[in-house]
């Protein structure tokens, strides 16, 4: 009745597939592509009608000139030309790649060493995580009110802090050139948990007979942090770079909460540009190519991270 | 001895630690501790100053917070609950970060398994397209979207306000990376047994993961705990309110109770530690129970 | 005599209400109708004060039911624009301020309210939600900037108080006297905003754009000498941005803690000021060669898309006019009612500290026109006060800041 399977496409691995078994001889091609169906639709429906449909509109949107509350009317690719030949535009790119440059790095190491010592047997290390965990579901409201404190040029904790060392601390929030560096600050401080936990779960993924036999083998602790954990955790370290990324590339809250992307635009990034485009100065179209012009950016650092992943990333 | 510990041979466990490299892993190991320890407090911290201000009655934002509240009272929290319908806000995230979180369980773990373990033409473009979901800011999708949920006639309803939640680009990223590090000699096992994919993805994979599932459960009912943005615009019935909308709305035009203010904050943040605890238990406990070894 | 007076008030206010009421021109729907109304002022303690008035004016009108949405101030922006792209807003909206009004009332969102009695209103706010001689929305509420100070710190510095004459030459003189770097006390405090530098340059005489409203008109002698006035007290009367200068409560835990003497605020901070020990009182703001203050006022405004315009225009000046919004404000400190009579204000003025809230009303009789450009309002209010910021912190002369606006704004202005 049913046509026999197309071999390299029914099972997986193909090469040790069973292949006179009953279920398998029962899978034709459709019911192979059924079954693929089966397992991608329930998330294909809602990302196709509810994220990449408007995104398709944003996309339409990005050619007229729309202040939201009269009709639109096509411009083509007027929108796209007035932003490249705004220099607001290229500053708000460079601010975000600046944040980029600067968090990543901070949040990654931090977070790997954190995974790393709270995966040890350390007393209350489950009190500890939480811990470290809090800063991730405080809102950002609350972490600027309190990093701005901090952070403060005058009587500030840290300023003061490094007036016992002698060091005049700079004016942090309030000066263009530490602006950013203050965003940072306290963004890496507040998503080290992030990493924390993803990491952990990765660690935890980590059989304890690899160690237990590399101990055998007689390697020392940075032997087998270099030998084992660092390879078995790398699928866990690339979604996390890959994640921070995209993530990083769309900062917003942090920016808007801290500095409000001032001191006079010192700290503006794109997605806060988008925004005001869009909710405050009646540019709805400039917003929406802007949005593209940042997916294309995305996309391509993305797009060459995964090509990249290869070298370093080794799966079961 | 179910801990996977890559420090395992610093804890206190080490007897007497006489060779030079005990010694080292010993001061090592204190050292860790403090640093741990220390660093703790600084995380700790302006939680702490959250809940003195929010057991501050008529408390300002000041240059230096009192770290001893001078008339310590829980009237913030009382007002909280008496002068805003907070019960039925605190309610009302609840169920929705519960759906949402129900269904991107769902959706990411099915979706991740035809990324990792179904080959079919052209599954690296599908992907990428699923991660590209992610790369555009929300803050631009929000009029469209708002648009198309006004054609079908969702909005302000719940389910409009988690439909465009069901599937995350993120979660299925993530439970794909996880899917990828299981070993395929289990699938193997499996097939030989008899099993299809649906058997192979419900009893082989699913133990398997489960410290991702429940890293995905914190983080998507963390996502739908914060949301602001869209459902700020879907619903707008002050029955159907949800938190961080709530918590905004204490903001006034010219002035803000900041006891108030942080009181609702501390409720904000108790539930979503709470859940992390849980979780984190049962990651450990998901591993020891698994058959990875 | 004093009842007779109120009750007669009471009448004449009733009877323009009902004259209102015959003069609007939208024909009188049958049949029990719903209107929405989307609100942000009752948002943050106020929203059982706006129950009371739906609940009075739904019993006045049996046949119209109103349906509120409240939502977060700071979020109302986004929800509304939201609302109005999707043509899904509500029939009657608030409109927060003269800058919200002029691009909504520009793309035709609003609908003409006629027949509106204007006696009713205060003439300046009114006139505010008005374009082309036709009222697009009516002003609910407004705040007004006066001068606060610290009459404890005046007597122990032998300084005089401030009177509605001083100019900014007095403010200074005493600024100077009574701040105390030493003792932690300094003289004055106003913000280096967008919102304070359009105020100060009409008190000295200038104005921000030219006649025609296509250039801006600050970079004069005049203007820069305002600009002066707000950047240098940064550093002598006042403390600079390190010192905390310009974040979220600052200037008034200062003057709450009893070490600042004079402050330039709004008077939304009475209430925050309530149970301050010191002895405070308020005065209009001093001016230059002119007196002018800063109002900032909320209004609503009627959706050109409503089906039931009649009334939503009808609740739309029961919010804004009726004696029971009066009442409610005045009772509820909430605050105050844009209508002309002020006997019916008179209660206000006996509602304890401080003492001279005649200064609230006198205020409001010389307002700084806030200048209005369309749809890149927000972003010019942006640019002015980040230049400001950048003298104020001497990263940039006042000249050099003022012009680099105001190669900014032109360029707007342009389109």
């Amino acid at each position: 009745m049913s046509a026999p399977a197309t071999p390299a496409r029914v099972a997986y691995p193909p090469a040790r597939r069973a292949p006179t078994h009953p279920v398998r001889q029962a899978t034709s091609r459709t019911g192979y592509v059924l079954t693929v169906l089966a397992f991608l639709l329930p998330s294909a429906i809602p990302l196709v009608a509810f994220v990449l449909a408007p995104m398709v509109a944003a996309l339409w949107i990005s050619f007229n000139k729309w202040n939201l509350l009269a009709p639109m009317t096509f411009i083509g690719f007027g929108n796209f030309a007035k932003l490249l030949a705004d220099p607001t535009t290229g500053d708000v790119f460079l601010h975000t790649i600046y944040y980029i440059v600067g968090y990543l790095p901070l949040v990654f190491v931090g977070g790997l060493v954190l995974a790393l010592a709270l995966n040890t047997a350390l007393k209350g290390r489950s009190l500890l995580r939480g811990i470290y965990f809090l800063p991730v579901v405080t809102s950002w409201i609350v972490v600027a009110l309190v990093w701005r404190w901090l952070l403060s040029p005058g009587s500030g904790v840290v300023n003061t802090v490094l007036g016992f060392v002698g060091i005049t601390g700079p004016g942090w929030w309030t000066d263009p050139v530490w602006a950013m560096p203050s965003i940072i600050l306290a963004s890496a401080w507040k998503d080290l948990g992030f990493v924390m936990v993803i990491l952990l779960a990765g660690l935890q993924a980590i059989s304890p007979d690899m160690y237990d036999a590399a101990k055998m083998d007689g390697a020392g602790w940075w032997r087998r942090l270099f030998s084992i954990t660092i390879p078995l955790l790398s699928p866990s370290t690339f979604f996390v770079l890959v994640i921070s990324l995209i993530n990083g590339f769309q900062v917003f809250d942090q920016v808007y909460a801290m500095t409000g992307g001032g001191p006079n635009g010192a700290s503006e990034v794109v997605v806060q540009q988008i925004y005001d485009l869009t909710f405050r100065y009646g540019r709805a179209g400039e917003a929406s190519a802007l949005s593209w012009m940042l997916f294309v950016v995305i996309l391509a650092v993305t797009v060459l991270q995964v090509r990249g992943q290869r070298r370093w990333v080794t799966y079961g | 001895m179910a801990d996977a510990g890559v420090m395992r041979a610093v804890s206190p466990v080490v007897k007497a630690p006489r060779s030079r490299e005990a010694r080292i892993q010993l001061a090592g190991f204190v050292v860790l501790h403090a640093v741990i320890i220390v660093g703790a407090g600084i995380m700790f911290f302006p939680f702490l100053w959250t809940i003195i201000t929010s057991i501050t009655p008529g408390a300002s934002l000041t240059n230096s917070p009192a770290l001893i509240p001078a008339n310590p009272s829980l009237e913030p929290y009382l007002r909280l609950f008496r002068e805003r319908p907070f019960g039925q806000v605190v309610l009302n995230s609840v169920m929705l970060a519960a759906i949402t979180t129900a269904v991107q369980l769902v959706t990411s773990s099915t979706a991740a398994y035809a990324f990792s373990r179904m080959p079919f033409r052209g599954r690296g473009v599908v992907f990428a397209v699923y991660l590209a979901t992610m790369m555009i800011p929300l803050q631009v999708l929000i009029v469209p979207l708002f648009v198309e949920l006004k054609y079908v006639g969702l909005l302000d309803t719940y389910l409009g306000a988690v439909l465009p939640t069901f599937a995350s680009a993120f979660g299925i990223f993530l439970i794909r990376q996880a899917i990828n590090q299981v070993p395929l000699d289990l699938d193997e096992a499996a097939t030989i047994d008899g099993a299809g994919h649906f058997r192979i993805f419900a009893q082989v994979i699913v133990p398997n993961i489960r410290p991702a599932l429940a890293t995905l459960t914190v983080f998507s009912f963390m996502g739908s705990w914060n949301s602001f943005l869209w459902p700020l615009v879907v619903l707008r019935s002050p029955e159907l309110q949800t938190l961080p909308i709530a918590l905004a709305g204490l903001q006034g035009q010219y002035t803000s109770d900041w006891d108030v203010i942080m009181a609702g904050s501390v409720v904000s943040v108790i539930p979503m530690l709470a859940l992390y605890i849980f979780a984190q238990k049962y990651i450990i406990e998901g591993v020891a129970s698994s058959g990875i070894k | 005599m004093k009842t007779k007076l109120m009750a007669v008030i009471g009448l004449t206010g009733a009877a323009a209400l009902a004259l209102a009421g015959c003069a609007s021109a939208p024909a009188a729907e049958t049949g029990p109708v719903t209107i929405t109304y989307s609100n942000f002022i009752s948002n943050g303690g106020n929203e059982a004060n706006l129950a009371k008035i739906v609940a009075e004016f739904q019993k006045q009108n049996p046949t119209i039911t109103v349906k509120v949405t409240t939502l977060p101030y700071d979020a109302y922006g986004t929800a509304l624009q939201t609302d109005l792209a999707a043509g899904t807003e509500a029939d009657v909206f608030d409109i927060n301020g003269a800058s919200s009004y002029a691009p909504l009332q520009a793309n035709g969102t609003l609908a003409e309210l006629k027949g509106v009695a204007g006696g009713v209103y205060n003439k300046a706010l009114l006139d505010t939600y008005a374009t082309g001689g036709k009222q697009y929305g009516l002003p609910t509420s407004f705040s007004d900037v006066v001068l606060y100070y610290n009459k404890d710190l005046f007597d122990a510095a032998k300084v005089s108080y401030p009177t509605a004459n001083w100019t900014w030459a007095d403010e200074t003189a005493a600024a100077t006297k009574l701040t105390n770097v030493a003792a932690g006390v300094w003289g004055d405090h106003q913000p280096v905003t967008y919102n304070e530098y359009y105020k100060v340059l009409v008190q000295n005489g200038e104005s921000f754009l030219n006649n025609d409203g296509t250039k801006v008109a600050f970079t004069t002698p005049g203007g820069i000498k305002a600009a002066h006035w707000l950047v240098d007290k940064s550093g002598t009367t006042m403390p600079t941005i390190a010192q905390g200068q310009g974040t979220a409560d600052f200037d008034t835990n200062l003057f709450k803690g009893g070490k600042l003497a004079m402050l330039h605020t709004g008077i939304w901070v009475f209430s925050a000021f309530k149970d301050t020990p010191a002895n405070w009182d308020i005065a209009v703001e001093p001016g230059s060669t002119h007196s002018a203050s800063a109002v900032f006022s909320n209004a609503v405004g009627v959706s050109a898309h409503s089906k039931h315009e009649a009334a939503a225009q009808k609740w739309a000046e029961f919010l804004a006019a009726s004696d029971t919004t009066v009442n409610v404000r005045l009772d509820a400190g909430w605050e105050l009612p844009t209508i002309a009579d002020s006997k019916k204000l008179a209660t206000y003025l006996d509602k304890g500290k401080p003492a001279n809230r005649q200064a609230v009303f006198d205020a409001a009789k010389a307002i700084a026109p806030a200048p209005s450009i369309g749809a890149n309002q927000s972003q010019m209010q942006d640019i002015i006060t980040g230049e400001l910021v950048e003298a104020q912190a001497g990263r940039k002369s006042v000249e050099q800041a003022l012009t680099s606006a105001e190669t900014k704004i032109n360029a707007l202005l342009k389109g």
